[in-house]
């Protein structure tokens, strides 16, 4: 059993320290970490804070593209990307089943580590405990990250700045994520791969952050895809939103498996992609600065901000016919045939 | 102009009187919502949807039955996914799921049968829905099945064939004036099932696939058929359906299924509708294993997925449409399933 966890490495004795020394620190230490200590001392940071926390729980924890160490590190992150904010730091804590192998736990923390030295980010504090097996799913991470608004960027998280002929910005594919999660559930019956997009946004929101206060909105649209977070954005407004659907971009594998099962690429998650509104006047710059970043080489205008339709969002399908796109309801079921 | 402005041009020209067709397969009602086609045509055209989905046709007897088995006995219970949220008269398998009863999503019969041969200790009981397209596939897990020797493995079934119900409706139904004919089922049976509706019946008959373009061809083909009295069996679905069909799955269908009087939701039973196993494949049939009770079909009050799966109201005429029948928190079959009626309705409000 020695390549397994046991519920004694979450005893807080000798075996979760030799858990620590053997799994963790080797990836992940530093100099909060190495203190041992029961808290971080941080610097004072300056201007506006941010803080953003969630829960990562996914079926299978090792997927094509990432695994749940990489997306608990770039799911917080991105949410504080997407609010405008630099990313300072992050804390992170992990409830492990008894029998998770090692090797498992491995692979995800040395995941994590390289996403946190990408980003030139502290992980300052963390925390492991086991459940009895059957408990948990293998692995779930908390993660809670911690970082500075860029200075013009404070309204991006509420969008309250958005006007109608506003411009609709999309960073690339929509529903990578959600596929590829699909496609690793079932690998019996969908004989394909798909790559999950589980990316940190922070180096290309970067590129955009001298915009300002043309940028209006972004968000990240990871559960519920796409359409629900444009109608979260649109609900109760005075504007409305019209997006043409074909210039929505979908991989061919994403779409060859929605049409097979019977799944929308529109209400998949996503987990490397964001939305923004942008002013008309500089919606072709921030174009051409998303492209210039790998993670944005497929950004494209889908739509726009209008006066009609308050309150909803109308879309337009490929053959000029109209349709009110809803929020996700329930979970998305592969059907029969 | 292109190939959907040509055909819409034509649509708008040539529908001179009100003309009411009707699709009688999931894929059509989903993809003419998605693609927003009701909005694009003349008053004069009518899209009625009929009996397509599979999932809603099903009696909640079915689901009640399914509960039954995974409560009392011990196996395990595979289904499709459409199927885990159907309402039966008292819960759903989901709920069922959720009080720990043991019931798995698949994605294929060969994926429960799969599971059979490592649960050797457990019965696995696999949920047959589906009209002509599945019912093969079920088919050829069964021929598999006994092939390789997993006696662990059963089918309660609830397939269904098109025909008889395409009959039922057009007896009930005299209002109708063509039928858009499902895509996939045809690319098993040809085109030969629908020959009575016209030869019979005169009701027109298109096969259609799935695109825009497909299906605004199908609806031009049938006003043309309309407006010169001549109704026959037309295949739009040139590319996947050939008029004899798929020789191959059809054999396999044959050999294991047998013919039975079955019910369909919102229809009562249709004589020789439905597919259950039969001669030396009956032993796979769930029900020669268990002894199970009937249940009746008990729709939730007020909900009318049966008039809705006859085309006789639209899903907003429905009292609990939106209301207190939602993705959610469905009421009936028809707001479960993304083939359902009344969830591409609530979906794609067009």
């Amino acid at each position: 059993m020695k390549d397994k966890i046991l519920l004694a490495h979450g005893s807080g004795g000798r075996m979760t320290r030799e858990l620590i020394r053997e799994l963790f620190q080797p990836y992940l230490h530093n100099q909060y970490l190495d203190k041992e200590s029961d808290a971080a001392i941080l610097k004072q940071l300056s201007g506006k804070i941010a803080v953003s926390t969630d829960a990562f729980v996914v079926n299978p924890v090792i997927f094509p593209g990432g695994d749940i160490g990489k997306l608990a590190i770039c799911g917080t992150i991105n949410d504080l990307a997407v609010s405008g904010a630099k990313p300072h730091s992050i804390t992170a804590s992990f409830i492990l089943e008894e029998g998770l192998r090692k090797t498992e736990l491995e692979q995800i923390v040395a995941s994590m580590s390289s996403e946190i030295k990408n980003l030139d980010i502290a992980l300052i504090a963390a925390d492991t405990k086991v459940v009895p097996s059957g408990l948990c799913d293998k692995i779930y991470i908390t993660t809670t990250g911690i970082g500075t608004v860029i200075p013009g960027l404070e309204q991006v998280s509420t969008g309250k700045g958005i006007q109608a002929g506003d411009r609709i910005i999309l960073s690339g594919t929509i529903g990578d994520h959600g596929a590829a999660i699909f496609c690793a559930r079932y690998p019996e019956d969908i004989l394909t791969t798909i790559v999950s997009d589980c990316a940190c946004l922070y180096p290309l929101i970067e590129k955009i952050s001298s915009f300002g206060t043309g940028i209006r909105f972004m968000r990240d649209p990871t559960r519920g895809g796409l359409a629900t977070v444009l109608c979260e954005v649109a609900e109760n407004q005075d504007w409305g939103l019209t997006i043409k659907e074909n210039l929505i971009p979908v991989r061919n594998e994403v779409a060859g498996l929605c049409d097979l099962v019977g799944l929308d690429p529109l209400y998949l998650a996503n987990e490397g992609k964001f939305i923004m509104v942008a002013a008309e006047s500089i919606s072709n710059e921030v174009l051409t600065a998303l492209r210039s970043h790998p993670l944005g080489k497929n950004a494209c205008e889908i739509g726009v901000v209008t006066r009609e339709n308050p309150g909803r969002v109308i879309l337009e399908t490929p053959i000029g016919g109209t349709r009110l796109l809803t929020m996700l309801s329930g979970d998305p079921l592969p059907r029969i045939c | 102009m292109n190939t959907v402005q040509a055909l819409l041009f034509a649509i708008h020209r040539e529908a001179n009187q009100p003309v009411r067709l009707m699709e009688v397969c999931g894929g059509h009602t989903h993809a003419i919502r998605k693609f927003g086609i009701p909005g694009l045509l003349p008053d004069t055209v009518s899209l009625l949807s009929g009996p397509g989905c599979p999932v809603c046709v099903t009696h909640t007897g079915f689901i009640d039955q399914a509960i039954h088995l995974a409560q009392n006995y011990p196996v395990i219970i595979t289904t499709f996914g459409d199927l885990i949220r159907v309402p039966g008269s008292g819960q759903s398998l989901e709920t069922a799921r959720a009080g720990g009863a043991d019931i798995r999503i698949v994605l294929s019969p060969l994926q429960a049968l799969s599971l059979a041969e490592t649960e050797r200790s457990k019965q696995v009981v696999f949920l047959g829905i589906g009209f002509e397209t599945t019912a093969p596939s079920v088919a050829a897990t069964i021929l598999t099945a006994l092939e390789r020797r997993i006696e662990n493995f059963s089918v309660l079934s609830a397939h269904k064939i098109m025909p008889p119900a395409m009959a039922a409706l057009v007896n009930h139904q005299p209002n109708l004036d063509g039928f858009i004919c499902p895509g996939h089922v045809s690319t098993i049976t040809g085109s030969g099932i629908y020959e009575f509706l016209s030869r019979d019946h005169g009701i027109p008959c298109v096969i259609s696939g799935f695109e825009a373009p497909d299906i605004l061809e199908s609806i031009l083909l049938l006003i043309r058929q309309i407006n010169n009295h001549q109704p026959k069996v037309e295949i739009q679905y040139k590319r996947a359906v050939k008029p004899e069909g798929n020789m191959k799955a059809l054999e396999i269908m044959h050999e294991v299924f047998v013919l039975h009087d079955d019910w369909w939701r919102g229809m009562g039973i249709i004589p020789n509708s439905g597919l259950v196993p039969g001669g030396r494949y009956a032993g796979f049939d769930t029900l020669q294993r268990f002894s199970l009770p009937e249940f009746p079909d008990t729709d939730n009050r007020g909900c009318r997925c049966g008039d809705i799966l006859r085309g006789l109201i639209t899903p907003p005429e429905c009292s609990l449409y939106g209301k207190t029948c939602t993705p959610e928190s469905p009421a009936g079959a028809c707001m479960v399933s993304s083939e359902g009626t009344c969830q591409a309705f609530y979906r794609y409000q067009n």
